[in-house]
């Protein structure tokens, strides 16, 4: 039974859990997504259920909101076992749910999301606005979360945003409040902020469940833990018992290593050279504002930056999928002006993009045409029009088995893998084509903590053979662990320039959200690009 | 000419445009897309006939078409919401049907593969005042007239004040967000999609009772224009209402020209010239809901 596994019971002593879970299970055809687990949650207590990406986590917290049912297993909320058939009855038992992707309508204003479905009306049909609004308002001020109430939601920030779910789970009078990785698209200020207000919440008495597999935030704000792997609750207790580094081992199954190793080396030549690089977006709106960069041979240059602030847009000049209005992108010496993707792949450049599945992999293929995708003229492949399919699949098991691939299997789809196994699937295709310059693009996103420790050891291995790596993330923890160089991004200018050793994700998320700027110059920019914004 | 008079004829001429682009408004709104219109509204010209045929009154004739109109709208509604399917497949096969099976009936009650025997028309109302107005005293005395100004604007405040437009809206924006607050979107859905049935099965009776009978094939397109004039009006009533009216004044010009030097046959390619005008003038800045064509599946929800 997994009652050995469950955390001990919290210090409030006889109160009933604000929620019991046991034995829950659940499938998804052939798979045990969630496998007998059992969970509570004492009254007032934050409660951290952490776990790599399909450890179960999200599943069960589902079925807790009434949007899938278990199969077996038991809810108990307050004492009591209820059922939980869809989420108005989660609602009415009082529980929230924020999740990873907000669910709010971006065309309707903060008070119409908040009080959706519970409007106050006026003449029995009619949508009373003022009273939504003086609502709204108040319940801002009483759980210090300030939100524009008559603002539309689909121009706010993401952090306002986040704070209109908080919101919107108040006022259906949630008791305990369930957070689906809440901090994943946030940056470092937004972060303290929520922890800031979520202290607040449970000083008033809120439950919280933070559903996370962020090892820092567990130790900031939990007061207990419990891990998830694989469908099945492993461990947990009261958080300051438990190390990271015993958290991580549990969400992975084996110890992780502390640092990775990289070599010392010199400056070498420079391998990719951006310079005074324009271009717009898919809209005709500027958003790469001359971008000047280099990266050497051996060196790892991190482009950090909140997403939508240039960086895909320089990426795709890089790569060739973007025409820039000016500016010059010289690889390995020669300049890429007009060159197709295929030409700069030959020039020495291999590309991890951020959308794997849009981008990166075509679904529907298997692993070994997947590997194939842009070397199909490679000789090894096949000589004159037809593709030798036999030294395809020969090829793909080696590649499968040097870069842990899971399952090895070179007739598989690549749709079927799990987003990290993906990853590495990208990895290998792209890492093994022997270029000189690489540009890789939010590596380890929704990837879990072992396939993202090995993605990296292979980014470093590729640095330390002399590669030159360009890495665009808005993981900071993955910037300054990867790169030789920093540079932050914020509306489409490069605005800061830094190495890991002289900064930490406080500062570098000053300058991501413009906040550093009015300091004064910055050394990277220069200050010399014209006009005064992007007009609208 | 006169103004009035070419006034009163656009108006007329745009009741059925209207009605069929106000109700597709609400299932886009909630995020069924609806190319069944022309369906729709041969279903409730149909429906009009045969109820004013049996029973010589036009109410129950507008109450046939009615049900007629929800019956569409019902299966519209079964086969993509209920069922999933792709919902232009199903709007496609729903034209194709009603055209079949409306000639299909027309021939078993009538006896004529082309038109039924004719039926009363809707009576106009003696209102006071309005009678004595010129040119349009006639026209606003026709209560599916007036009904359809009425609906324009009772449409417009249940979309954008009342809280279930507001709860359409969100379903048609996001089904995901509204399912999570407890809201049924299955209903919301339904809702919209029947609504759309009914009034554009009005307009279809609104052609019947002024023609006083049913023919083959009598919306001659009218449904599809609907549409573009729904898009131009960027899924708002007034502003479907306001296309409707351009629509139903390129029409009038048509058959005001008619007769003098100009050649027919490009005449009455007008308002469909203005159609494609409009769309090529409008649809880069119209934006529709978010979820439509989506059909929303509470398990693969978040």
């Amino acid at each position: 039974m997994s009652d050995a596994a469950a955390p001990p019971a919290a210090s409030t002593g006889t109160r009933a859990p604000a929620i019991a879970l046991r034995d829950i299970t659940r499938r998804f055809g052939a798979v045990l997504a969630n496998d007998r687990v059992s969970l509570e949650i004492a009254p007032g207590e934050i409660h951290a259920l952490v776990g790599e990406n399909g450890a179960g986590k999200s599943t069960l917290m589902r079925m807790l909101y009434g949007m899938i049912q278990p199969d077996a297993g038991t809810i108990a909320v307050d004492g009591r076992v209820v059922r939980i058939h869809r989420p108005a009855d989660a609602i009415r038992l009082g529980l929230g749910m924020v999740h990873q992707h907000f669910m709010l309508v971006d065309t309707l204003t903060v008070a119409e999301n908040v009080v959706l479905g519970r409007e106050p009306r006026r003449a029995g049909l009619g949508v009373d606005r003022t009273a939504a609004e003086a609502r709204v308002t108040a319940l801002a001020d009483r759980y210090r979360l300030p939100v524009p109430a008559r603002a539309r939601v689909g121009g706010l920030p993401v952090g306002v945003q986040q704070r209109v779910e908080i919101l919107k789970t108040l006022d259906q009078g949630a008791r305990v409040l369930i957070l689906d990785e809440p901090t994943a698209v946030l940056t470092p200020q937004e972060v303290d902020d929520l922890f800031r207000m979520l202290r607040t919440l449970h000083a008033q008495g809120t439950s919280i469940v933070l559903i996370t597999h962020k090892l820092a935030e567990v130790k900031a704000l939990a007061e207990r833990v419990t891990v998830m792997r694989a469908g099945r609750v492993v461990g947990g207790g009261e958080a300051a018992a438990l190390t990271t580094a015993r958290i991580a081992e549990l969400m992975v199954g084996r110890p992780l290593a502390d640092d990775l190793p990289r070599v010392a080396r010199e400056p070498e030549a420079p391998l990719l050279e951006v310079r005074t690089l324009d271009a717009d977006d898919d809209r005709g709106l500027p958003a790469v504002r001359r971008v000047s960069l280099t990266v050497a041979a051996g060196e790892v240059l991190g482009i950090a930056g909140v997403e939508g602030n240039g960086q895909s847009e320089l990426i795709e000049c890089i790569a060739g999928l973007r025409a820039p209005l000016r500016g010059e992108i010289v690889i390995a010496g020669r300049t890429m002006h007009g060159r197709s993707p295929r030409e700069r792949a030959a020039a020495g450049l291999a590309h991890i993009p951020s959308d794997r599945l849009h981008r990166g992999l075509v679904p529907e293929m298997s692993l070994a045409e997947n590997l194939a995708l842009g070397r199909h003229r490679e000789r090894e492949l096949g000589a004159g029009p037809l593709l030798d399919r036999g030294a395809l699949v020969a090829r793909a098991g080696r590649l499968l088995a040097d870069y842990d691939v899971r399952p090895p299997d070179p007739a598989r789809r690549a749709g079927q893998l799990s987003g990290g196994n993906q990853q590495k699937l990208i990895a290998a295709r792209e890492l093994s084509r022997g270029a000189s310059v690489l540009i890789v693009a939010h590596p380890t996103r929704g990837v879990d903590l072992g396939a993202a420790e090995s993605i990296h050891r292979r980014l470093l291995a590729e640095r330390d053979r002399g590669r030159a790596v360009l890495l665009v993330s808005s993981e900071l923890s993955e910037i300054l662990t990867l790169s030789d160089r920093v540079c932050v991004m914020y509306e489409g200018r490069i605005v800061h320039e830094t190495r890991p050793s002289e900064t930490d994700e406080r500062t570098l998320g000053l300058h991501m959200t413009g906040r550093a700027q009015a300091g004064g110059a910055d050394a990277a920019t220069g200050g010399d690009t014209a006009g005064g914004g992007a007009a609208s | 000419m006169d103004a009035l008079l070419f006034v009163a004829a656009a108006l007329r001429i745009s009741v059925p445009y209207t009605l069929a682009a106000l109700g597709a408004t609400f299932s886009e709104r909630g995020g069924v897309i609806n190319i069944a219109l022309e369906g729709m509204m041969l279903s409730g010209a149909l429906g009009y006939v045969l109820g004013a045929h049996a029973t010589g009154n036009p109410w129950i004739g507008l109450a046939a078409a009615l049900a007629a109109g929800l019956a569409t709208g019902l299966i519209h509604a079964l086969v993509t919401v209920r069922f999933r399917a792709d919902q232009i497949t199903s709007g496609l096969g729903i034209n194709l049907l009603a055209a079949g099976l409306t000639k299909f009936i027309l021939t078993q009650v009538f006896h004529s593969s082309s038109n039924s025997t004719r039926v009363v028309g809707m009576p106009g109302w003696r209102l006071a005042g309005l009678e004595n107005l010129p040119a349009l005293g006639s026209v606003l005395a026709t209560p599916l007239v007036l009904m359809t100004v009425a609906l324009v604007l009772v449409g417009q405040a249940a979309l954008f004040r009342s809280v279930f437009g507001l709860r359409l809206r969100s379903v048609g924006e996001r089904p995901e967000a509204a399912a999570t607050l407890g809201l049924p979107v299955t209903f919301y859905r339904y809702a919209g999609v029947l609504i759309s049935g009914a009034l554009a099965a009005l307009g279809g009776a609104w052609l019947a009772s002024e023609q006083h009978s049913f023919t083959d094939g009598m919306t001659n397109g009218r449904g599809y224009i609907a549409i573009a004039a729904m898009i131009v009006g960027k899924w708002s009533p007034l502003g479907a209402a306001a296309a409707c009216l351009l629509f139903g004044a390129a029409e009038a010009l048509q058959i005001t020209l008619q007769g003098s030097a100009f050649p027919t046959e490009l005449l009455q390619t007008l308002p469909y010239v203005v159609t494609m005008l409009a769309l090529a003038g409008f649809i880069g800045r119209a934006i529709p809901p978010r979820a439509l064509g989506t059909p929303y599946d509470p398990e693969h929800a978040g």
